[in-house]
């Protein structure tokens, strides 16, 4: 595996092993000393062209826990500001050549044109509307850690699945992993067709129960300008998943950031059938399993470190 | 050097201009020559004199004259001709993707004898003064005649009706606002009150903005996978549907452009049944590909509005263009430069160039595997230029010579040896094609020939 570039490139097996890595490395983060080695005397480029927190900064805190260069460029305050076209921004990053380039566009297939153009490793962090794979890896992780397996879960995703690219990702996960998934919303953020892919289509939270696992989505206030739904106040009045909709073995996800009373309730947030701090924690040890999985794994490369036994530095190899 | 249209030779049709030349004079030897509409189909000399088919003979009769150029032709084909109503050569403004020579050039290295120049230049071609500019600009670089229309709305803007008058006595061929829909049916319907009085069709992109908003490939699966937002094909059909009625009402004449979806040939059935006055067109890369090619999300081979459509929706256009629904096969060669299309694919322009590998692209995906006949293809290839009331070229004896000579065996990589037009977002780049044009003629002028193509003379 060179690139993560969509879920779908990635068969059962290789998630399985992607995520025994990533609890190797959670381990790792559990240490006094956090940082292994692995990576030292590689860089790792970030490349965000949209705004982000949790990705950007775990991206770039696992490639330094690895012991990587990194360097982190974003779209405002860099020459993309001033109108450099993407291919010779990369093309530029390219001369400090990068082991992997994360990158983050608001367009589909941003980091697949990527690989026409670098000889780097490239990452996925989110391309339009597209897909967000490490995204939908860490949610897998989070999962198999509270459930011990996906297998024959029922997972509502819940809100704006149109424009959501954490959605197309994850349902595949999901199913990948052996659940089955439910998409919920009003019938205007649900792209025609999707019961193509396998899942149900709801329009209303009534059947909630049955589902293990609810997954919510941010819903953008400017959709509501677009007419995708006539109020935010309806919206949540229909599909807010709160304390009152919710059973005591149910549990609640989002891939954040969340808007508190819009799609989900403040009570649910704070409660311990929230896995949203989970999925913050995991997504560090995720991230440094796929630049792992991709910087040390390449036909031609010794394996560095046993998957078991990441050296600390600073302790005798 | 400008020159005045008067000056053009007589058998150039009206409203068509390009650059004068040298009258052709040769010889083509067995040709195995095909002009359906002529009940033409065998193996011929064709003896050319002065620009003129002036004797098409059993083969091996004929004996070069002095000095006449042979062309011996044994195993290729002659067809008439093809004539191209849709194409973008970007002047003015952005010659920089494409400019009429090139254009033309790229015309005639795909068999063309005939183009007509579609309005959405920068600036748009809004008033007289830019048609006589640009007749004068083709009298000097086309080499295939060249017509040109001129939008229905000044500036393309959809609110005020141009000078429709003084543009068709400056040479407009006809009106079109193509790369945007007419959007207001108020507009539309003057516009053909006052076609009534000056002539020239109307020719439109049939796209319901608010439907197809932000949409950049065909909504559908692939769309749903990709996450690009989708353009339904009803987006296209309702407009049809719309102008058709109000060309009905006012008997106006309308030709709907690169029809993509099966709702919009369901449409044209219908208004065709009322009687309507209405023609249509579909585009090679329509007849050859679907939405499925997208998912290379390269925008310079797959990017187009209207986009590419389902496989059911490409099997309706193939049997629309067999039972006569659809009238003609028409490029939107729509040129691009790189920096437009090296993008992230809802970041890049829309449009393929197509002139070049028409008639081998259509021959190679739909004629060698038994899905359309040759006869149908040089047909429909062929005929663009009669909803603009334009002829269809003939290889009869006494007609102006306007003829392509096409080897069907050889095999080409597009692009390979680079093109004729500017740009190279060719949607069959890097494909293996079969049958290639080695020459063409058009107007009596010899417009194109394979570099590598040798001819001897007696």
């Amino acid at each position: 595996m060179k690139h993560l570039l969509t879920i779908e490139d990635l068969d059962r097996d290789q998630v399985e092993t992607l995520l025994d890595r990533a609890d190797s490395f959670a381990e790792v983060t559990r240490r006094d000393i956090k940082k292994v080695p692995t990576l030292r005397g590689q860089t790792v480029v970030t490349l965000f062209y949209e705004s982000s927190t949790r990705t950007s900064s775990s991206f770039e805190l696992a490639a330094k826990r690895l012991s990587a260069d990194v360097v982190s460029v974003k779209a405002s305050g860099s020459s993309v500001d001033k109108g450099e076209s993407l291919k010779d921004t990369v093309e530029t990053l390219s001369a400090y050549d990068p082991a992997a380039i994360v990158i983050r566009h608001p367009y589909a297939g941003a980091a697949q044109m990527l690989t026409r153009w670098v000889g780097a490793s490239v990452i996925n962090a989110g391309d339009g509307m597209h897909q967000h794979p490490s995204q939908a890896l860490l949610d897998v992780f989070t999962l198999r850690n509270r459930l011990g397996s996906l297998e024959g879960k029922n997972i509502w995703i819940v809100g704006d699945v149109l424009h959501s690219r954490v959605a197309r990702s994850n349902i595949a996960a999901f199913q990948l992993m052996g659940a089955s998934v439910t998409v919920c919303g009003p019938p205007t953020l649900i792209p025609r067709g999707i019961e193509a892919s396998g899942c149900r289509v709801r329009h209303s939270l009534d059947e909630l129960e049955q589902a293990d696992v609810v997954y919510l989505l941010r819903m953008q206030r400017e959709r509501m300008g677009e007419n995708f739904v006539p109020s935010i106040r309806e919206y949540a009045r229909l599909f807010q998943v709160n304390g009152r909709r919710l059973g005591p073995r149910q549990l609640v996800m989002h891939p954040g950031p969340v808007n508190r009373g819009v799609e989900i309730g403040s009570d649910v947030i704070d409660s311990d059938r929230s896995l949203i701090a989970d999925q913050v924690t995991s997504g560090l040890a995720v991230r440094m399993a796929i630049l792992y999985e991709l910087l040390t794994r390449t036909d031609d490369a010794v394996e560095q470190s046993p998957p078991d036994g990441p050296v600390p530095i600073g302790e005798p190899a | 050097m400008n020159r005045n249209p008067e000056e053009v030779p007589e058998r150039l049709p009206q409203p068509m201009i390009q650059r004068p030349g040298p009258a052709a004079s040769m010889l083509i030897r067995q040709a195995n020559v095909l002009d359906p509409a002529a009940g033409i189909d065998g193996a011929f000399d064709l003896l050319i004199e002065d620009g003129r088919i002036s004797e098409l003979a059993e083969a091996g009769t004929l004996k070069p004259g002095t000095g006449t150029e042979v062309v011996e032709a044994e195993g290729l084909h002659v067809f008439p001709a093809f004539f191209d109503p849709h194409v973008h050569l970007r002047t003015p403004g952005q010659e920089y993707k494409e400019d009429l020579e090139t254009g033309t050039r790229s015309a005639a290295a795909g068999g063309y004898a005939g183009v007509l120049a579609m309005a959405n230049t920068s600036p748009p071609v809004s008033s007289p003064a830019d048609i006589e500019a640009l007749r004068s600009q083709a009298a000097e670089q086309a080499s295939v005649p060249v017509g040109f229309l001129a939008t229905v709305t000044r500036d393309m803007a959809g609110e005020e009706l141009t000078d429709m008058a003084e543009l068709r006595e400056a040479g407009a061929v006809g009106f079109t606002d193509d790369g945007l829909p007419i959007k207001n049916p108020g507009i539309m319907r003057r516009a053909l009150q006052y076609q009534a009085m000056c002539g020239g069709t109307i020719a439109l992109h049939e796209e319901d903005p608010d439907l197809s908003a932000g949409g950049s490939m065909h909504e559908g699966e692939v769309s749903l996978n990709l996450g690009l937002r989708g353009v339904p094909s009803i987006s296209e059909s309702v407009m049809i549907s719309r102008d058709a009625a109000i060309a009905g009402y006012e008997n106006g004449r309308i030709q709907v452009q690169h029809l993509s979806a099966i709702e919009s040939i369901e449409a044209i059935r219908r208004a065709k049944a009322d009687g309507v006055l209405i023609t249509c067109e579909v585009t090679p890369h329509h007849l050859c590909l679907t939405d499925e090619a997208v998912r290379d999300l390269d925008a310079s081979k797959h990017k187009m509005n209207p986009p590419l459509r389902s496989e059911a929706d490409r099997q309706a256009l193939i049997a629309a263009l067999i039972d006569g629904t659809i009238d003609c096969i028409a490029t939107d060669h729509a040129p691009h430069s790189v920096d437009e299309k090296e993008v992230p694919y809802e970041a890049a322009n829309m449009g393929v160039t197509g002139l070049e590998t028409a008639f081998s692209s259509i021959y190679t995906e739909l004629v060698l595997p038994g899905v359309l006949s040759l006869e149908l293809v040089i047909e429909k290839l062929g005929c663009g230029g009669i909803p603009f009331d334009i002829e269809p070229f003939s290889v009869a004896e006494n007609s102006v010579a306007n003829l392509c000579l096409v080897d069907l065996d050889a095999e080409w990589v597009v692009g390979e040896d680079g093109y004729e037009s500017r740009s190279t977002n060719s949607w069959c780049a890097g494909e293996t094609l079969k049958g290639r044009v080695l020459m063409t003629l058009a107007n009596g002028q010899v417009a194109y020939r394979l570099r590598s193509f040798s001819m001897g003379v007696a």
